[in-house]
């Protein structure tokens, strides 16, 4: 639309007498998008008009200020937790914290068998990100893998939350039974990593029971059996620990594209 | 000056919302659809179909949750079978799966919220868009209860209004009826011919009626194939006196099935 002629703004701002609905529309509707005719509009305003907004202005400011302050929004601390920490995960961390706790207790009573911290901490990860993206185990699994934000983002957030608990309860183990934190967390971490990197191909859920079972069979019982610690967490390891861990951890976002379906195998 | 890439140039129209050929998708090892072609455009489209005819698992395909294991799948105009990226797509998908799995202690609102921040809707837009879905399914009244607390019917429209949060040009409804009382299923209806305007909605369903109320489009499905595909009316008129059924469209689709079945 044009914009309407000054003649007819004057008329519009005295109230529009002599001015036809369907005229009346239109300038509405125009100065609902136009701000030069809203700038000239005020400047045709009669006093009347004025004193009005006047009024209106004090009354507002009056009612703004003996309101109540606008109630605060509730802290995002409340949501955040719910999504980062699927609640199904929760009862499999207190397993895994409770069995380290076990472990921890069984080095102070049993001296002579070989460091149970050590043995359990390449597994401890292990339960909890098998249930980060399990069908069985979250019941909106199937809503949620239908979303953009389901992925391999999603599955490394979901790792970091078991991290976060399994890491500090590794640390404290270690430091309560004096074993070398480098042999605790490291492999903590590379099994971890492998568990991702090989669930691309054949599901986290399924690559998590593999490694748990591969551990316990080459490692955990032949040491208990045997009471001597296995050479692979002997202290000169350390260092391929460390590569071990690093490379797995740079293949993982390699295979990304295979964690768009989330569905095989999981 | 900087290189355009094909996909900028590439036309954004496409013929069909969905467009699937030669379709076949695994349930475990079961072909549950088996070399389907179908080609759905704008409006309501009811799936119909015995048990085991392959609804769920060509829903579960659509919705993008499983892989076809054969044929092409087309959605939105994107291709979505083998490794293709599908955020895309997925951002313009709404899914309500026949077994409906949620956070009993969650609310619906913090339930929509959640699904809404999945679906990646920008942060602002949030808080509105959950509250017109919950809106529009009904359960204003029941936003701030937990889910735990709601009846079957209402956890269904926690269930579709999750799915309409994020305005999704193509809607995938496995069941949406089961557990709505009659009243429920009348604005549900209301709510699908809403929603058609300007998406594609596909509702698979056992009850014949509520095909031939709300839908604009009827897909009768047999072990894994399409056997028809037309209008209700076109369903209605398969129908002659002697066939089962208890009104014009069950005549129909119980007619479609025994041509079918003894022609096989």
């Amino acid at each position: 639309m044009t914009h309407p002629t000054t003649t007819i703004l004057a008329g519009y701002a005295d109230g529009g007498h002599g001015l036809d609905d369907a005229t009346l529309w239109s300038i509405e509707v125009h100065l609902d998008a136009c701000a030069d005719c809203r700038g000239q509009l005020a400047a045709h305003t009669t006093p009347d008009t004025t004193e009005l907004l006047d009024r209106v202005a004090v009354s507002l400011g009056q009612a703004i200020d003996g309101a109540p302050p606008p109630a605060r929004q509730p802290a995002p601390a409340a949501a955040v937790h719910r999504r980062w920490l699927a609640w199904t995960l929760l009862p499999w961390l207190a397993v895994t914290v409770a069995v380290l706790g076990c472990g921890v207790l069984l080095d102070a009573v049993e001296p002579s068998l070989p460091s149970l911290v050590l043995l359990l901490a390449p597994v401890a990860p292990l339960p909890g990100v098998a249930v980060t993206w399990s069908q069985r185990i979250d019941p909106a699994w199937e809503l949620i893998a239908t979303t953009p934000a389901a992925g391999l983002a999603m599955v490394l957030r979901r790792t970091l939350a078991v991290l976060v608990v399994v890491l500090p309860a590794l640390l404290v183990a270690g430091v309560s039974t004096g074993t070398s934190l480098a042999l605790t967390l490291l492999p903590c971490l590379a099994f971890t990593a492998a568990a991702l990197a090989l669930g691309a191909f054949i599901g986290v859920r399924r690559a998590a029971i593999g490694l748990a079972v591969a551990w316990s069979a080459a490692v955990l019982l032949p040491s208990v059996a045997t009471r001597s610690l296995s050479p692979v967490l002997q202290s000169g390891s350390t260092a391929v620990w460390a590569v071990t861990t690093v490379a797995l951890a740079a293949i993982t976002p390699l295979a990304a594209a295979h964690f768009r379906r989330l569905a095989s195998g999981n | 000056m900087r290189a355009v890439r094909t996909a900028e140039t590439a036309p954004t129209l496409h013929p069909w919302l969905v467009h699937a050929e030669k379709l076949r998708v695994r349930a475990g090892r079961h072909l549950a659809v088996d070399g389907l072609d179908l080609t759905l455009t704008a409006g309501v489209h009811g799936v119909l179909g015995p048990n085991g005819a392959g609804k769920t698992t060509l829903m579960r395909a659509l919705s993008t949750v499983v892989k076809p294991a054969d044929g092409t799948l087309t959605l939105l105009g994107a291709q979505v079978d083998g490794r293709a990226d599908l955020r895309e797509v997925r951002r313009q998908l709404g899914y309500l799966p026949q077994q409906f799995g949620f956070y009993p202690r969650f609310t619906v609102r913090e339930f929509v919220t959640y699904m809404a921040w999945l679906k990646e809707i920008p942060k602002a837009a949030v808080p509105d868009a959950v509250q017109r879905a919950i809106d529009r399914v009904g359960l204003t009244s029941k936003a701030d209860a937990r889910m735990k607390t709601l009846s079957g019917g209402m956890l269904r429209r926690a269930g579709i209004a999750q799915a309409v949060v994020n305005d999704p040009r193509l809607l995938l409804l496995d069941e949406p009826t089961v557990g709505l009382d009659p009243e429920q299923r009348l604005e549900f209806r209301d709510l699908l011919r809403d929603l058609a305007s300007e998406s594609c909605v596909l509702v698979s369903t056992h009850l014949v009626e509520d095909v031939v109320a709300a839908c604009t489009d009827v897909l009768l499905m047999n072990e894994g194939r399409l056997l028809f595909q037309g209008t209700p009316d076109d369903l209605i008129a398969r129908g002659g006196h002697s066939d089962a059924g208890d009104s014009p469209a069950e005549r129909g689709y119980s007619a479609l099935l025994r041509r079918h079945r003894s022609n096989a």
